[in-house]
């Protein structure tokens, strides 16, 4: 995807954040006051519309002084996620062909079936005609990868980090790649001689990619 | 006068076991030929001891006695307490691959849920995590990347409230089309409890850190085997957002995020992390499976609602539920749980007549904000059929809805932030039925 896409997406998402300070205001607990040197009485400060930012930041020189400075290396060893825009995806590269065979290799078809319909776990595969979203009006519906995920990074992502189930997070990038590929070919969403490296994650538009909206919830008499 | 007088015999009880000594020693020696701890049989008796207090105030009364305790001497302190084992609370198992246990909310008074019996909902298993070696990064829009050790959060500025937590997916099966019957709080709204959940505020460690003004969510991820990750706005940060490492006043039990977990007061369970290890401030949300393919509403416009945090208002009688059958008319107090993540319980009203008539019910002090409220309503049955009912309205004015209205705005095919109102149909002979309208 561009990024053009993920600025006027994420845009979407910034737009519940002045309802959410709201919600906020109602709660009189207090106790997050006292105490704090530096700071003062916590209130959410002006929200800025446009990109969700309260404006706020934090101190300019440590408060308390506890803790211990993170080095670079402390925080890659966990840093995993992969964000929307494909930050964070590694080096590396994985077919399609290669991916059906970590299907195996790493038991994935004992929870989710030799093509990724048939479980017994969470359905990978399947697109509903027209790529319509009518989860809201069929019960019956079961949600895959192809007919609801909205990124193919989070498939890499929660891929890489839970996966496979009783050995989870212990694929190499390169296996990732492969396997995230054969999802997304399950799915009609990569051909069967794809190589799968990470500008095909964050290309590769997925059907429900704009079905996502914020909550517009917000208290009060209606009911959303 | 009563509760004085048990007071009374339990202390009496426990000077004449010191007088013996008659139970000294290892109290963790196992008797072989039962399996049975002696701790456990020590609390048996004592149990036993508590039991027959009402036969002894009762002689003459012409009761059964097995034994009278103000004829024996009673049990000895012990250094961890137990349930009397006439009393045995259960979690309900529940969801796919044991994902879950569901708290007996008809078994328990008040506000407070023991942490024991804790609702549990975690998406791969409980991780072994010892304190010496746990440490929270925070990193990201920061200006000083840090890392604190459970010492290092402990010596903050402490903050300890009482809060409810619930799964977003608590109540689901009440959207059901033809509900069963034989549901009871538990098995419905049983993902629901309420702690005193203590700890430090996200806000005093944001910061500490030097948060970026223009940071606009925090990344929060668990050191389980899913490595749970969720974002959440930075205004949760700034408003009442908490690393907890304190529930009911001890550490926090391992299956409810040892030895730290976020805590977001009023939102949905599955976003206060637990077993938080790494926070990532951003200008964007990670986009984590659980706040996409998972943990959102689709609407009937074909789209789906994401970062749907806050929990609505909502109600449950807890007494009188099934499987309880009443025994006779007369008196009976129905009792229930009154929640909103919007703040307060501002009003319950209680219906006996399937939604005809409206009662306002006695809200239990104290009614605090994201927290449950206890309410209570005192009923006559008069032996016919009744359809109780409770509703909920908080302080923004929300009343919780009739199923109907929640489908109409949701569609029938939505499974989270299930709260439309719940009911209880009681029958002629006393039996009671799950019957939500």
């Amino acid at each position: 995807m561009s990024r053009a896409n993920v600025v006027s997406r994420l845009l979407g998402v910034a737009a519940l954040l002045p309802a959410l300070a709201a919600c906020g205001a109602g709660d009189s607990g207090g106790g997050v006051e006292a105490g704090n040197a530096s700071s003062g009485a916590v209130m959410v400060e002006t929200t800025d519309p446009v990109d969700g930012a309260t404006g706020r930041a934090g101190a300019a020189q440590p408060v308390y002084g506890f803790g211990t400075p993170a080095t670079e290396s402390q925080i890659a060893a966990w840093d995993i996620d992969i964000g929307p825009d494909g930050a964070g995806l590694p080096p590396g590269q994985g077919t399609v062909a290669e991916g059906l065979e970590v299907w195996e290799r790493h038991r994935c078809i004992l929870c989710h079936g030799p093509t990724g319909r048939e479980g017994p776990n969470d359905i990978i595969t399947g697109r509903i005609p027209g790529d319509e979203f009518p989860f809201a009006n069929d019960r019956s519906l079961r949600s895959t990868v192809g007919n609801y995920w909205p990124y193919a990074t989070t498939l890499f992502d929660y891929t890489r980090r839970a996966m496979p189930f009783d050995l989870p997070g212990t694929m190499t990038d390169e296996e990732v790649y492969a396997v995230v590929g054969a999802m997304l070919y399950f799915n009609d969403l990569l051909p069967a001689d794809a190589v799968v490296d990470s500008a095909m994650v964050v290309d590769t538009r997925m059907p429900a990619r704009d079905r996502f909206v914020p909550d517009n919830r917000t208290g009060g008499p209606t009911i959303r | 006068m009563v509760s004085a007088n048990v007071r009374d015999g339990a202390r009496d009880g426990a000077e004449a076991g010191h007088e013996t000594d008659g139970n000294g020693g290892d109290v963790n020696d196992r008797d072989e030929s039962s399996g049975l701890t002696r701790r456990a049989l020590i609390a048996g008796a004592a149990a036993a001891a508590g039991g027959a207090i009402t036969a002894g105030a009762t002689r003459g009364l012409g009761l059964q006695e097995a034994q009278d305790p103000t004829k024996v001497p009673g049990a000895r302190p012990v250094v961890v307490g137990s349930r009397s084992p006439h009393e045995t609370p259960e979690k309900l198992l529940s969801g796919s691959m044991g994902g879950s246990s569901r708290t007996p909310l008809q078994d328990l008074h008040g506000i407070m849920t023991p942490a024991d019996l804790h609702f549990e909902r975690h998406h791969h298993g409980i991780p072994q995590i010892d304190p010496a070696t746990y440490r929270l990064l925070i990193h990201g829009m920061v200006d000083r990347p840090m890392l604190f050790t459970l010492d290092d959060l402990k010596r903050f500025p402490q903050v300890s409230k009482l809060l409810f937590i619930e799964c977003s997916g608590n109540g689901g099966g009440a959207y059901a089309p033809s509900p069963n019957p034989r549901n009871t709080p538990q098995s419905i709204d049983g993902l629901l409890s309420t702690s005193e959940w203590s700890g430090v505020a996200i806000s005093t460690l944001f910061e500490e850190v030097g948060a970026h003004a223009d940071a606009t969510w925090f990344l929060a991820e668990g050191s389980d085997a899913a490595v749970m990750g969720r974002s959440i706005p930075m205004e949760k940060a700034w408003d009442d957002a908490m690393i907890a490492y304190a529930q009911n006043g001890e550490a926090i039990r391992p299956e409810q995020g040892y030895p730290a977990r976020v805590f977001l007061p009023g939102w949905e369970g599955n976003a206060s992390v637990k077993w938080v290890r790494r926070i990532e401030l951003s200008d964007r949300p990670g986009m984590f499976r659980d706040e996409t393919s998972k943990y959102t509403d689709p609407l009937p416009d074909g789209t789906a609602r994401q970062f749907s945090f806050v929990m609505d208002a909502k109600s449950i009688i807890t007494n009188p539920t099934y499987p309880r059958r009443l025994s006779e008319p007369g008196f009976v107090e129905i009792s229930g749980y009154a929640w909103t993540g919007r703040g307060l319980i501002e009003r319950v009203e209680v219906s006996t007549d399937g939604g005809d008539s409206w009662h306002d019910a006695v809200l239990q002090e104290p009614v605090l904000p994201k927290c449950t409220t206890r309410f209570r309503y005192g009923w006559e049955w008069d032996g016919g059929p009744a359809h109780l009912l409770s509703r909920a309205t908080d302080e923004t004015g929300y009343t919780q809805p009739v199923r109907q209205q929640v489908l109409d705005a949701r569609g029938p095919g939505t499974r989270y932030h299930s709260n439309a109102i719940r009911g209880w149909r009681v029958g002629r002979d006393g039996s009671i039925e799950f019957a939500p309208v």
